[in-house]
């Protein structure tokens, strides 16, 4: 069977990280800079980096109506911290970029760089994980199709909607690759 | 109770991951700022005079008013950087209390201690150090800087000095790789830094923390060049609060450090920005900053 292909927007952020750990769960990953290069991809990766300068990159030449159409077609799909942040349908009080996860987030809610964290948490069919979160945001409200997979401080960190799955944190930091098999594992088995 | 660690190493270092293939603008007003995150800045460097003026004007370059640095962190959403002069930590407690997420120890202030550089490891803040080679590079990360720039030369408009700095750092890791274990030593020994921080390199084929490239970037083919010569992202001081229209040479900076392989992106990108600073050559310099720090 041919390799899978991930593709990781790489607009700006954490993107080589993915894109390392993707090949190492035994993935293809290539680079998303415009919409043609969505073009036959098995699944997606939004990195963490700053959301409001993927926001403004994305509209350039049909990148982000692409995206969109991807994700609304079923395009699997994992985001993390500013990642989660596109995806989002609510953001602050205004409207998520991508907006098809029915979450409302809050952007930088832990605070500033100083108040940035590890710690570890239990993870509903992964187990215990090390997650760094980075001037995160914070999910306030899921909705009723919306599964919490982990929470912190009495708020969901990782979520999952369908084929899309939103994490607070960076997974990617580090070297625990269970939470990329995890979602490339239920992208393999058409979730 | 779940165990919940602030200030390590690995949450200043994922700060500066994320902040990889994005551009980080030098403002001195609130306005600016608002400027520069409007364009797509992923982090701001609040200071009290660009590099440009501070050249001209002399003096000695201190940290910024805290009153001004207030200003911009509220002005703006994006991580803001500030800058505290090389070796004065007292400078650096001021700017970690004030919450700043990032302090670049930079040469472009005038330093504080002939001897020593700041101890990065006593803060919870994450730094951003200058180097113009390896050596210097490894000895800011032994301590503890989570992010290093290319020193290049501040204020000029003119990116000689930062292809060059980038240059030496890729050519000093490519020359690590063809090193048996005495040659290593000795480099380590050189260089002033564990050789386990020299082996991790070599390993790694590229420094261990994320490195930008800076001083004397003002055109959106000169941060593209800087991408393709490998660096992470870019620092634009001057180069776009002393050009004839910042809002939009800013922007294109921002497309040309995302699309720094697409050259019709570039070149569309550059079309009509107006006049860029007007730039040094290095020759005509009394004092050059990159020489400051060891």
């Amino acid at each position: 069977m041919a390799r899978k292909t991930v593709g990781v927007l790489s607009l700006q952020g954490g993107v080589e990280e993915h894109i390392a750990m993707a090949q190492e769960c035994g993935w293809n990953s290539v680079r998303v800079k415009v919409a043609g290069d969505l073009k036959g991809l098995n699944a997606l990766i939004l990195p963490g980096g700053e959301s409001t300068t993927m926001n403004l990159l994305s509209r350039q030449r049909g990148l982000l109506n692409a995206l969109k159409s991807a994700i609304k077609k079923g395009m699997p799909v994992f985001g993390t911290c500013a990642g989660a942040i596109l995806l989002a349908k609510k953001v602050g009080k205004r409207k998520g970029l991508i907006g098809e996860m029915d979450l409302a987030v809050e952007r930088n809610a832990h605070g500033r760089q100083a108040e940035s964290f590890e710690t570890d948490l239990e993870i509903k069919g992964v187990g215990k994980f090390h997650c760094i979160f980075i001037r995160a945001p914070v999910i306030r409200e899921v909705g009723k199709n919306v599964e919490v997979l982990a929470g912190f401080g009495g708020k969901p960190a990782l979520v999952r909607q369908g084929r899309m799955l939103a994490a607070a944190f960076h997974p990617e930091l580090g070297e625990d690759r269970r939470l990329h098999k995890f979602f490339l594992g239920k992208v393999a088995q058409g979730f | 109770m779940v165990k919940v660690e602030k200030g390590t190493f690995a949450v200043k270092t994922g700060l500066a991951k994320m902040l990889k293939g994005g551009v980080i603008m030098d403002v001195v007003t609130a306005e600016h700022a608002r400027i520069a995150e409007k364009a797509g800045a992923c982090a701001v460097m609040a200071l009290e005079r660009v590099p440009a003026d501070i050249r001209k004007e002399g003096g000695v370059a201190r940290m910024a008013d805290p009153k001004k640095i207030k200003e911009i962190m509220k002005a703006v959403s994006i991580p803001v950087m500030a800058k505290a002069r090389i070796g004065h930590f007292v400078e650096a407690q001021v700017l970690e209390a004030l919450g700043v997420d990032f302090i670049d120890e930079s040469e472009v202030l005038t330093p504080a201690d002939p001897k020593y550089h700041i101890d990065k490891w006593k803060f919870k803040v994450p730094f951003v150090c200058g180097c113009t080679n390896l050596g210097e590079a490894l000895r800011r990360v032994k301590e503890g800087a989570a992010m290093i720039r290319t020193k290049g030369e501040a204020g000029t408009g003119n990116v000689i000095e930062a292809v060059r700095h980038m240059r030496m750092v890729n050519e000093e890791i490519a020359a690590l790789q063809k090193m048996n274990a005495t040659q290593l030593k000795g480099k380590a020994i050189e260089y002033r830094v564990p050789l386990d921080l020299l082996l991790k390199t070599r390993k790694l084929k590229r420094l261990p923390v994320v490195n930008f490239a800076a001083g004397g970037i003002a055109t959106p083919a000169d941060a593209a060049l800087m991408m393709q010569l490998g660096c992470d992202g870019v620092f634009v001081g001057s180069g776009i609060f002393k050009s004839a229209n910042p809002a939009k040479r800013a922007r294109a900076i921002v497309e040309a450090t995302t699309h720094f392989n697409d050259a019709k992106v570039i070149a569309k990108f550059s079309e009509g920005l107006g006049d860029a600073m007007k730039g040094k050559d290095i020759a005509e310099l009394k004092e050059r900053l990159q020489d400051r720090g060891w």
